[in-house]
């Protein structure tokens, strides 16, 4: 084979290669993004049911119910608007009323979630960023102090 | 006193950085070799300092000083000693005055390994080193001081926190610091051959055990944190896509890649230009990684502050050494001259093929882990990019990686028998098929994934055996001279062999995730839960107190059949000084399998909310992942590889010879 043939043959395989990452790249990010919303846009941008999304905003106190089986039921609030929660499994472990969660999973029906996966904070001094954002969106977030209900 | 001698010798350290970076430098521009062997010293003084610094904190952590702001912040009395200690790099400011201990360290073993070295490429080397040195120190200096002082000082610590308390911790971040930062090594000695304009096969081999080290570091650290995740994090995952974690396998891929690409320039003199590029890349995605983690731009359990200053500094820092080597690429490496030409069916073209699809992948996960924060910075609009992305990509690219892997390893140099290789593999490859047919049967229209990586796990670890054992027996040998020649076989060449044989582990471990069980159930007393083939019952609740927390166990017995195989103690832990809890899970390896228990508070009738795992082979990932850092060691161990044994000896000639010139 020539010098040049040779270099023909790795240009060809590098450009398949790198064509074939950038169309399976594609193809995986059209089915493999998640929005991240608050309830309230959730509410205002009239999300289909079936949609998969982030959700971000403090469990409101009280709202919490906990079911056989470990059915749990709660509601994500961002002080405008609620969304109802339902999930199964083991809250994460610093998951309380009245902090800040981000909740994964399928919207079942308008303002009712099938959650997948629940995120809390990591530890008493973080919060979720997406959920401070949206609560400064709404206004309700002051800085340096917890935000509670 | 204690505390500001460690932040004078910081300060010190500064100076002797800035010293390093000037005056070798100015020294190898004008051909002084007394100003050129500055950095030499300059290099050994600045990780003395460092050393001090780091030594005045890990004092402060024991002894408890709390009159010292991230002592104060990140400790407590009642904290286990190694806690205390591991507590130093559990925080924003510790882990960066690690960061440069560990560069310091590597820059002086430069200085006391490098005297083989051509002098100019030294002092070049040493002073891009010294520059790296400057950069951090000053961040940490100006933006991150570590020995800050409170006043009134309090009289107890706001703790670790608690998720950090574990051996796992403890461990994690100094190997993947060792990893991350020693690629600097290898960036700053491209810089300086790029400075030069020259390039040749003995800078790889200077370059080479620098890059395993890291390479095997950072295998091990990468290993340890996926490890550390799967048992604090309670919910049996080992790799999340996280951002933080694609952070460090970034560097992984390029450094992989680098050391196939580095053993081809030592070997055979060619893809010089390519390699270079590769080590500029490598370094540049661990300061990307230190970026992500250290800035802030995410929220995770890395990120432990949110000072803007520290984010805007770290990006200087990174465009400065991203920008700056990549233009001094574009300008000097149409100088280096080419050679070593090669067949695309050989050794060679099996490693560029390999090279071509790490970098992929590469590409793949940094624009997965960038493009949502690209996004939300131009639109505003909030995404994740989630795992199956990255699976679909980075995935199927690194298993078209894994099964090209035995070819390019039974590939001979230069020109190669392609026919040849698949008939000497061809039993490999016919059991790796069988496998996978018959995993693809068992688990009948599960994911395709499992099956194929079993199949490819088992097709790289025979086929990697198959090649050894070519190498030292052929038909008609007897096995004494097998056994003289086995013996007289490179010790890279077996570092090689296993760390192909890990990966061939760890595809086997992974492939354990379409086999396994999950069971989310309520533990009554005496009540058998069915997770997979085994029976779990809840014998009994309990407490216990630690040195700094309480925590509520439950004792387990796991049953298959009537035969009891385990008793287990999961457990959750409330820790007092920071209001929190973590979860202990509960963990009994059978046949590299694993039952895994993690529990919630019990509730107040006596039952226990856990969630219960049956992982078949989950251990071979990361035992998978020791055997490629162990590989990696044992081609250090290579003694044609160690820092310049073959050339010592004429430097020490020429060094003689030198006075008289």
């Amino acid at each position: 084979m020539t010098r040049r043939g040779r270099r023909l043959a790795l240009i060809a395989a590098a450009l398949a290669v790198v064509g074939a990452a950038a169309g399976l790249s594609l193809y995986a990010l059209s089915d493999s993004i998640v929005f991240f919303y608050s309830p309230s846009e959730v509410a205002q941008k009239a999300v289909a049911p079936g949609a998969r999304l982030r959700i971000g905003g403090l469990v409101k106190t009280g709202s919490l119910v906990k079911s056989a089986d470990q059915n749990v039921a709660f509601v994500l609030t961002d002080g405008a608007h609620d969304l109802k929660v339902a999930y199964q499994g083991l809250l994460p472990d610093l998951f309380r009323e009245g902090q800040g969660v981000v909740a994964e999973g399928v919207l079942a029906a308008p303002g009712q979630m099938q959650a997948e996966t629940i995120l809390a904070k990591h530890d008493e001094r973080y919060m979720p960023r997406e959920v401070v954002d949206a609560l400064k969106k709404q206004g309700r977030w002051q800085e340096g102090t917890t935000a509670t209900q | 006193m204690i505390v500001e001698i460690g932040h004078f010798a910081l300060v010190l350290a500064l100076a002797a950085a800035l010293a390093q970076t000037v005056v070798p430098f100015w020294g190898a521009r004008v051909g002084d070799l007394g100003m050129m062997d500055v950095g030499r010293n300059a290099a050994l003084i600045q990780l003395a300092l460092i050393a001090i610094a780091f030594a005045a904190l890990v004092n402060a952590h024991l002894t408890s000083d709390f009159s010292v702001l991230n002592v104060a912040e990140n400790s407590n009395v009642a904290m286990p000693a190694i806690y205390k200690i591991s507590g130093v790099w559990g925080n924003h400011e510790g882990s960066m005055l690690l960061w440069v201990f560990i560069l310091a360290i590597f820059g002086a073993l430069v200085a006391l390994f490098g005297r083989a070295l051509p002098r100019k490429l030294r002092a070049d080397a040493l002073a891009v080193q010294g520059l790296i040195s400057v950069a951090f120190l000053a961040f940490i200096l100006l933006t991150s001081n570590p020995f800050e002082r409170l006043s009134p000082a309090p009289f107890e610590g706001r703790d670790l926190n608690p998720i950090l308390q574990d051996p796992g911790l403890a461990i994690h971040p100094p190997l993947l610091y060792l990893g991350y930062v020693g690629f600097s090594i290898v960036y700053s000695f491209a810089a300086a051959a790029l400075i030069e304009g020259r390039i040749d096969a003995a800078w790889a081999r200077f370059v080479r055990p620098f890059t395993l080290v890291a390479w095997s570091f950072l295998t091990l650290g990468i290993a340890a944190g996926s490890f550390w995740a799967y048992y604090t994090l309670g919910w049996g995952g080992f790799w999340f896509w996280d951002p933080v974690e694609n952070a460090s396998l970034m560097p992984w891929l390029a450094g992989t890649a680098f050391v196939h690409s580095v053993a081809v320039m030592e070997k055979r003199d060619a893809l010089k230009i390519w390699t270079i590029f590769l080590a500029i890349l490598a370094f540049s995605f661990s300061l990307l990684g230190t970026f992500l983690v250290r800035s802030g731009v995410l929220t995770s359990v890395h990120a432990f502050a949110n000072d803007p200053r520290r984010g805007v500094f770290i990006l200087a820092i990174l465009a400065m050494f991203i920008c700056g080597s990549f233009a001094l690429f574009a300008w000097r490496a149409p100088m280096l001259k080419q050679g070593g030409l090669f067949a695309p069916v050989s050794r060679e073209g099996a490693l560029v093929v390999n090279n071509l699809l790490l970098t992929t992948a590469c590409a793949t996960v940094l624009f997965g882990t960038l493009y949502p924060l690209a996004l939300e910075q131009l639109t505003g609009e909030k995404i994740t990019v989630g795992a199956p992305f990255f699976n679909l990509t980075c995935g199927a690219l690194l298993l078209t990686a894994c099964f090209a892997a035995p070819f390019g390893f039974s590939l001979a140099w230069k020109r190669g028998d392609l026919l040849g290789v698949v008939q000497r593999l061809a039993f490999a490859i016919i059991v790796g098929a069988v496998t996978a047919v018959v995993a693809v049967a068992w688990l009948s229209g599960g994911p395709i994934f499992a099956p194929l990586a079993m199949g490819l796990g088992v097709f790289v670890i025979i086929g990697t055996v198959i090649e050894v054992v070519m190498r030292s027996w052929r038909p008609g040998l007897t096995a004494g001279v097998a056994l003289k020649r086995t013996f007289g076989l490179p010790l890279s060449f077996f570092g090689a062999a296993l760390a192909h044989l890990g990966l061939g582990v760890t595809l086997l471990g992974l492939s354990g995730l379409g086999f396994g069980a999950e069971t989310i159930a309520t533990l009554h007393k005496g009540v058998p839960a069915i997770v997979g083939p085994y029976a779990v019952t809840l014998d009994s609740v309990g407490e216990r107190v630690g040195p700094n927390y309480k925590e509520s166990i439950a004792s387990v017995t796991v049953r298959s059949g009537d035969t009891v195989v385990a008793q287990i103690e999961p457990a959750r832990r409330q820790f007092a000084a920071r209001e929190m809890s973590t979860t202990q899970a509960g963990l009994k390896t059978l046949h590299f399998g694993q039952i895994y228990v993690s529990i919630a508070d019990p509730a107040a009738d006596g039952s226990v909310p856990a969630r219960l795992y049956w992982k078949p082979l989950v251990t071979l990932i990361w035992l998978g992942g020791a055997a490629m850092a162990l590989g990696g060691g044992l081609s250090l161990a290579d003694r044609r590889l160690r820092f310049g044994v073959a050339t010592r000896a004429k430097a020490g000639a020429s060094a003689l010879a030198q006075p008289a010139q």
